[in-house]
């Protein structure tokens, strides 16, 4: 390519004319390029968002033969006043921090060890991200009765509990009949890792693998240590697509509830009653106040939103160092 | 990295630096990591096992105390799941054990169980429902987020930050809320229940992560090289299909493993904007808990049925998934 380059080299101030048909060309393929999505997109959104915006500043149900009541603010009002909402938000933070952090820490591991070719690594890899490819409804299903059940699930003679008076319920946030508190939080964010940290690998692992081989060699022959080579090449280069799956993550996690409604539905009480299960609720049981948790979702959305905008523009700042 | 020729190596070079004299220490290290890797890599297979063989017991072997590990493997599973049943009377069972050889095999299978097979099942026809939806979507979104991620990777887009952002925001309302108004805006428009419709939907669904995956892939690819092949007479589109896009194919599989999973498995909006005509697998695979004594052999072969073409798919791109994008000779 670089022989063609230099040949052309000369042929370049001859086409004087051409830049501006090229312009011309460029943005037609551009809105040729963009249109169908951005179209598709507007679309697709523009109905939902406004009407389901509209709807948060009424009371309605979505199973009742009454039109919507415009009542201002009141489903906001009461919301924010709402102690127990509070305490769902805490749990929804919590569930995504632990889960997109620990999917984070393992996910990049993982990545690092099977970064460097054996013997059937690729076969295993692969099989590492069987987890992911199930749906969260049946991954919910297997773990709650198959894998958690006190008395016939697999986990509690995993880790060594092999009656069930004595060990774990963790459903139920219990130990050995007593409850524990925050056992079933870790129960549900263990499946949301088992399923999602393949994902973090997977990407990580694209990233990993573009980096250069030319930037290590340099390193070598600079007598770089590893550690050093680790932080100075490996993870800032990693960084963009390591962002993006943090990102894709942390808005899932944040957003789920089929996971956590095929478990525990919440339960017990409320100690994993994550923000998107209370949404679901209010939304598809009961009396399906839709106004109310419209209402509810956007200020779901507007969270994720300014968490998004913190990541987004973090993202930007490393790609223009990197 | 240019920086090499000013400072030079900080230390004397003492010792040799060759690939190919690996000492025997790190390939002792190397074997250790495979070891590891293929440990954890079980550990984290457990749950599937258990799908897996839970998929070929008969029930009562599934909820046996404690869990068994060797057990007479049965297809009970696979043809609870793909036929209807009805339960025999006491007369008829044993008429029907007397000369069992007019039965099929799944005939044979439901009679151990007391049970006559009366019809197929709708599952079969939800598993094809999943094959074209997700299949359609998938190639669908990945094409058009390959074209706007090229666009906005190498052009100057006007409000190209806040483009990026709204295509990326399209994902961040919550599915529960937004079903509601589609399935109003379906009914109005005969999408609801159709391919059409769920084919539109996923394809959406999957665009924001497509553009921003596929623009991280074509931002890595060089720029150096289109332009050789624009200064070269090729037009436009002609480098992006002959240049651009045989560097981007790591990319492409990989966009195209994610969006085929979200697709396949996506339960919310199935459940709600289709009902017969176009149901897909994971709703019908969640319903079968509903039916009295939850069988739970018939919902890991579900599972496990469901779950095949997307491992078989994984499995044939994987050498694009896990390849590296080995450019780099005229990075930066």
């Amino acid at each position: 390519m670089s022989l063609a380059n230099t040949q052309q080299n000369t042929s370049v101030p001859a086409t004087k004319g051409q830049p501006n048909r090229w312009r011309l060309g460029d943005r037609a393929i551009l809105n040729l390029f963009i249109w169908p999505t951005l179209i598709l997109l507007i679309a697709f959104n523009f109905f939902p968002l406004f009407y389901s915006l509209f709807l948060a500043f009424t009371k309605f149900s979505a199973i009742r033969n009454t039109a919507p009541v415009w009542i201002w603010l009141q489903n906001f009002q009461d919301i924010l006043q709402d102690k127990n909402m509070w305490g769902h938000f805490a749990t929804s933070g919590r569930y995504v921090l632990m889960s997109v952090g620990l999917e984070t820490l393992i996910g990049f591991a993982l990545a690092m060890f099977v970064r460097q070719k054996f013997r059937g690594s690729g076969v295993i890899t692969t099989l590492i991200l069987v987890p992911m490819m199930l749906s969260p409804v049946v991954v919910g299903l297997f773990w709650k009765v198959p894998m958690y059940d006190p008395s016939f699930g697999y986990f509690n003679y995993l880790i060594g509990f092999n009656h069930p008076a004595s060990g774990p319920d963790m459903l139920a946030s219990t130990f050995a009949r007593e409850s524990v508190s925050g056992l079933a939080l870790w129960a549900v964010v263990i499946a949301e890792i088992w399923m999602w940290t393949p994902f973090v690998m997977l990407l990580v692992l694209s990233g990993l693998n573009a980096i250069p081989d030319y930037l290590y060699e340099a390193a070598a022959i600079d007598r770089a240590s590893s550690w050093f080579q680790f932080w100075r090449i490996t993870l800032p280069q990693v960084a963009p697509l390591l962002l993006i799956a943090v990102l894709f993550r942390t808005i899932e996690a944040f957003k789920s509830f089929d996971l956590v409604m095929g478990m525990t539905g919440g339960g017990p009480g409320d100690q994993t009653e994550l923000i998107a299960v209370t949404l679901y609720k209010k939304a598809f049981l009961g009396s399906w106040q839709t106004g109310y948790s419209s209402a509810l979702a956007y200020i779901i959305l507007i969270i994720i939103i300014a968490v998004s905008n913190v990541y987004v523009k973090y993202l930007n700042q490393i790609k223009g160092e990197a | 990295m240019a920086r090499f020729e000013e400072t030079g190596p900080r230390l004397p070079v003492t010792e040799s630096i060759r690939v190919d004299k690996v000492r025997p220490s790190s390939r002792l290290f190397g074997k250790l990591r495979a070891a590891l890797v293929l440990i954890l890599s079980l550990i984290l297979l457990i749950p599937v096992y258990v799908m897996i063989s839970t998929s070929i017991k008969v029930y009562n072997d599934v909820v046996a105390v404690p869990p068994k590990i060797t057990f007479q493997p049965t297809l009970q599973g696979f043809v609870f799941l793909l036929t209807e049943r009805a339960v025999l009377t006491k007369a008829q069972l044993e008429e029907l054990t007397k000369n069992p050889g007019e039965l099929d095999l799944p005939g044979q299978v439901a009679l151990e169980a007391g049970q006559q097979v009366t019809g197929p099942s709708d599952f079969a026809f939800n598993l094809k429902n999943s094959l074209i939806i997700a299949g359609a979507s998938t190639v669908l979104s990945v094409i058009l987020g390959l074209f706007a991620a090229y666009a906005f990777s190498r052009f100057d887009v006007p409000g190209k930050n806040d483009l990026l952002f709204f295509i990326l925001s399209t994902r961040m309302l919550p599915a529960v809320v937004v079903t509601i108004p589609l399935f109003l805006m379906y009914r109005a428009l005969d999408l609801h229940d159709t391919y059409l419709g769920m084919i539109m939907l996923y394809t959406v669904f999957n665009l924001s992560f497509s553009v921003w995956l596929l623009k991280g892939f074509i931002d890595e690819i060089p720029r150096e090289y289109e332009e050789a092949a624009l200064v070269d007479g090729y037009s436009r589109l002609q480098a992006f299909f002959k240049v651009v896009l045989p560097q981007a194919v790591t990319g492409i599989a990989a966009t195209t493993v994610f969006c085929l999973i979200f697709a396949w498995n996506e339960y919310a909006f199935a459940l709600m904007l289709t009902s017969e005509n176009a149901r897909t697998a994971p709703p019908s695979i969640a319903t079968m808990l509903g039916r009295g004594v939850v069988e739970w052999q018939a919902i890991a072969a579900g599972s496990v049925l469901f779950l095949i073409p997307v491992v078989i798919i994984t499995f044939a791109l994987r050498k694009y998934l896990l390849r590296g994008v080995t450019f780099g000779a005229i990075r930066q």
